[in-house]
């Protein structure tokens, strides 16, 4: 082998990192700025989506239905609509981001600094909560002018948005990396992440429907984010909102800890 | 003792039953300009991109500037700027904006004076604004060569940077990276441009099938495995080609020989038999006939 040629010219230093966080910190910017730079697409279009069921089914429901006894239909499909907007928002964000700089290619720019998979993970999962939070509360913002919502315990509906957001944020995360193509996402969208938010509870409490799918609405988890999510504003719920804090937390530990495996392990981003 | 700026040690990486790189060693001393050449799927960018930890080897290690890729791959990052080979952009931006990003994601904030100088350099100054979407192919590979330089990175890795460009861009980016090498900054070099890798590179590793096959400077590659060419035109080609020739077109007969005292044979023998001198040609040895043999004998 020949000996490496050493140079006269001086050593070059690279420059300092301000802080160990600032790397974080700017990845979760990009993420906000990304879906903030086409905002009418990723916040408004979902929040008049949102806004065209509330219309839809209160016109034709609202008169015929009450839910816990008391509560007008219409006011008990604004949480569901709500944290139905959190959740798939927080998916597409995540989940479109990555696919798309994986396609592109440009993904690289995330990859070659010196980024922890900690902080990617974080970054992501963030930045798709903020989106959730963003589009959920513009749904209850202008739902809030035409219906009335009470709020009774407004740390559960915090606690039960940002959950969902960041569960939904990190499925997200495994969806965006693990599909090759825009159809595989289209399929974990529309195959997986649709039907169990539609049969969730969005659009009915399931005491209304038979006793047989009542019990498999409890294995949808995300029935338990809505329902735990219902109980911030009603004081009342389907099932007790202990158990679905439960349920949803234990959803988030383990989707996190088996996205965060995935980063470590550099799958289908560092073969 | 100085620190190598890359120290590639029994690096080897399969990918399913193809081995990628079979136990690579290399050393690259700072303020190199060294070259890494090889045909389609030698393992060049395998190694560059297990270099900057895009791809994680099955074996052995690499350190940038005395950092483990792996276990300190922080440090090694930093020390780090990588120009990819394809054209790749994120088209949610500005150039300014993407500098900045990635100015953010090597921790620093800030930075726009040295981003200003970098745009000033690469001539991108007045598109600083323009989103990358709006920018031409030659525009985009300059963005890509800013992006690399964000952090003022010690060693810089093009792999195959003039692929596609025209030729006054690939005159402007060789001017700006040589002033980078001429400042400390240690460059390698992927091309395919061999004549490039020639003008530039003190040092020339050569891969083929995952192993370095050829390792030296590039002057001595040039001495040890280059023949030097007479290009000779004919009355009678025939005759030449009998005397060990090559024959070309319009009466042309390409010889090759190992020093210039070879001359004075080859010519004697031509009058010899009679082949009819109308025109002659003298080759100098060239990186091209070096990657020839090499590859050949490998």
């Amino acid at each position: 082998m020949s000996a490496p040629i050493s140079s006269p010219a001086p050593r070059i230093e690279p420059m300092a990192a301000e802080s160990p966080l600032t790397g974080f910190r700017t990845l979760l910017y990009k993420e906000t700025l990304r879906f903030w730079k086409v905002s009418f697409q990723t916040v408004a279009a979902p929040v008049l989506n949102a806004l065209l069921f509330l219309l839809i089914f209160s016109h034709v429901l609202d008169r015929h239905v009450t839910v816990y006894g008391e509560v007008a239909y219409t006011s008990f499909l604004v949480p569901g609509l709500v944290m139905m907007s959190v959740l798939q928002n927080a998916f597409a964000n995540s989940s479109s981001s990555l696919i798309q700089s994986k396609i592109t290619g440009n993904i690289i720019f995330v990859l070659l600094p010196p980024l922890s998979y900690r902080e990617f993970y974080a970054a992501y999962v963030i930045a798709s909560t903020l989106r959730g939070l963003m589009v959920g509360g513009g749904v209850l913002a202008v739902s809030a002018l035409f219906v009335d919502v009470p709020m009774a315990n407004p740390l559960w509906v915090l606690t039960f948005a940002v959950l969902g957001g960041v569960i939904l944020g990190s499925f997200g995360v495994i969806a965006g990396i693990w599909a090759d193509k825009f159809d595989q996402l289209a399929a974990f969208q529309n195959f997986l992440i649709m039907p169990l938010t539609m049969l969730s509870g969005v659009f009915y409490s399931i005491h209304s429907l038979p006793q047989f799918w009542q019990d498999v609405s409890h294995f949808n988890p995300f029935f338990f984010m809505i329902d735990g999510f219902r109980y911030g504003f009603f004081g009342q719920s389907d099932t007790s909102p202990w158990l679905s804090l439960g349920v949803v937390s234990l959803c988030f530990v383990v989707l996190a800890a088996l996205t965060l495996a995935m980063l470590a392990r550099g799958y289908k981003l560092r073969s | 003792m100085t620190v190598l700026a890359i120290r590639i040690h029994g690096v080897v990486k399969h990918y399913g039953a193809l081995q990628a790189l079979g136990g690579v060693d290399l050393e690259i001393g700072q303020g190199e300009f060294f070259g890494l050449l090889g045909p389609n799927g030698a393992g060049k960018t395998t190694l560059i991109s297990a270099l900057s930890g895009l791809v994680r080897p099955d074996g052995g290690s690499i350190a940038v500037m005395g950092h483990d890729v792996v276990s300190d791959y922080r440090n090694a990052r930093r020390n780090l700027g990588v120009v990819p080979q394809e054209l790749v952009f994120d088209p949610f931006f500005s150039v300014r904006e993407l500098l900045r990003i990635q100015s953010g994601y090597f921790g620093i904030r800030n930075n726009d004076d040295w981003i200003d100088e970098i745009l000033a350099s690469l001539d991108l100054t007045h598109k600083a604004s323009a989103n990358m979407r709006a920018l031409s192919g030659g525009m985009k590979r300059r963005v890509l060569v800013a992006q690399a330089l964000v952090h003022r990175p010690p060693v810089i890795v093009l792999d195959e940077p003039t692929a596609g460009v025209d030729v006054e861009l690939r005159q402007g980016l060789w001017q700006f990276i040589r002033k980078l090498n001429r400042d400390g900054h240690t460059i390698v070099l992927t091309t395919h441009y061999l004549e490039e890798a020639e003008t530039l590179c003190g040092r020339i590793a050569m891969l083929k099938s995952g192993r370095v096959v050829a390792l030296d400077t590039t002057a001595n590659l040039l001495r040890r495995f280059a023949t030097h060419s007479l290009r000779v035109r004919l009355a009678d080609p025939a005759r030449g080609v009998e005397i060990g020739g090559v024959a070309g077109e319009s009466g042309w007969v390409d010889f090759s020989f190992d020093s210039y005292a070879d001359v004075e044979t080859l010519l004697a023998r031509l009058r010899e038999v009679g082949a009819g001198l109308a025109e002659m040609q003298l080759g100098e040895p060239d990186l091209e006939r070096v990657f020839v043999e090499v590859m050949h004998r490998a």
